[in-house]
């Protein structure tokens, strides 16, 4: 009676990625109904040491038994450095979640440990080789100053996510209203992001009662060029998809683009331009293409593109 | 694989089992206490849940404490593995069998 997931999908829309600790029943049993993109279920950080033989009982029987619908299933497995990361990827693998976040990323050879270890894996479950996606997480300088090899490490990798709790305390610095302690490791890691053609997501916002703080943190990771979040609590999942949904005018741009270019496109012709003025090229295109399917996610879309 | 001390798992949350298991060589399976918030409704169910558990992991004999806030199947189950391997000793970071007894 186990659940068939379907076969991960890379490049997905990951908007919202909400960590729930594996442990706790309470949690995991309707992790799905909150409505964010991905799920992370947590073996690191959010377990305690002594019960991280009971986290991965409870992970593998939920990954088989509860139907999570549409939403991404993500698993944080523990560091290379604990004794645990192994038996956790079997369990993940096993339980058939569609990704594994890898902590504490510092190289690509740690991304590539992890891969090696998916695979034998995939082989001993039965599963298909290579279906199990990966992303990885900088958790420090020495991980942000090796984004770009990181990024490009595995063909599993879909994205990379900064957790700014641990960074921070490398960096002997605070939460900044305005980020400006967090400038280059985001500035940095979405430049190696874009560079490699994975996703890019942003650290938590833990005060979760400063919804102000928050909105501010958010807008200024929309206007950075980051595709999501990852977030603490169900609270802060509308917020994310609200500020992250085009306006009206952004989508009746991004379909004046589209049409005008398939049309244009049928007549051999490259460059043109479109109501108002402004010239448009193939350049135009994919980011139009992305509003619509934005639009489309957030429940907004009414065209028929 | 052998229960060789008590092993315990699981919280006393609501929606989680706390479930305990102390070896004997005799007796079968024996619920030395039995409590849920859910008794009236689903008791039996969840009796049948943790016998057929540990009929998987193959514990003929052992005393049994389920203290139930209301978990789902799937928790159940994890709670007994879990116990279980936690009262045979093993190695937490041990290679375990996904699939196999642990379904």
């Amino acid at each position: 009676m186990s659940i068939p997931r379907p076969k991960p999908e890379k490049f997905r829309l990951r908007r919202t990625m909400m960590f729930m600790n594996a442990q706790k029943p309470g949690l995991i049993k309707d992790a799905y109904i909150y409505g964010a993109d991905s799920i992370m279920l947590d073996l690191e950080d959010a377990v305690a040491e002594n019960q991280k033989d009971s986290a991965r009982f409870s992970l593998y029987h939920a990954l088989k038994t509860i139907d999570y619908g549409d939403t991404e299933v993500i698993v944080r497995i523990n560091g290379l450095d604990t004794p645990h990361w192994k038996e956790d990827i079997r369990v993940c693998v096993a339980g058939g979640c569609d990704g594994i976040r890898i902590a504490k990323t510092e190289s690509a050879k740690d991304v590539q440990i992890v891969d090696e270890a998916v695979t034998e894996a995939e082989k001993e479950f039965g599963v298909e080789v290579g279906r199990t996606l990966l992303m990885a997480a900088l958790e420090s300088p020495k991980g942000v100053l090796n984004a770009y090899e990181i990024c490009k490490a595995s063909p599993r990798l879909f994205g990379v996510a900064l957790s700014g709790g641990d960074y921070r305390k490398c960096m002997q610095v605070k939460v900044i209203p305005g980020g400006i302690e967090m400038l280059f490791a985001r500035g940095l890691m979405l430049n190696a992001a874009r560079a490699a053609g994975i996703q890019c997501f942003d650290t938590v916002f833990t005060n979760i009662n400063d919804d102000e703080g928050f909105r501010a943190e958010v807008k200024q990771n929309v206007e950075m060029g980051f595709d999501g979040k990852s977030l603490v609590n169900p609270r802060q999942i509308n917020i994310v998809h609200e500020m992250l949904a085009p306006t009206q005018k952004e989508i009746a741009e991004a379909e004046k683009i589209v049409r005008a270019y398939r049309e244009n496109a049928d007549k051999g012709v490259g460059v043109f331009t479109i109501e108002g003025g402004k010239m448009i090229d193939i350049a135009f295109v994919p980011g139009a293409e992305r509003v619509i399917r934005l639009a489309k996610a957030s429940g907004i879309y009414e065209g028929d593109l | 694989m052998e229960l060789k001390a008590v092993g315990t798992a699981g919280t006393l949350e609501s929606s989680d089992v706390m479930i305990t298991l102390e070896p004997t060589t005799s007796g079968g399976i024996v619920f030395d206490s039995f409590e849920s918030s859910v008794i009236n409704q689903y008791g039996r169910q969840i009796k049948a849940e943790v016998l057929a558990s540990l009929e998987r992991l193959g514990v003929k004999n052992a005393k049994v404490i389920v203290n139930d806030h209301g978990a789902l199947d799937c928790t159940i189950k994890a709670r007994v593995e879990c116990a279980f391997y936690r009262g045979c000793q093993c190695d937490m970071d041990g290679k375990f069998d996904w699939g196999g007894v642990i379904r």
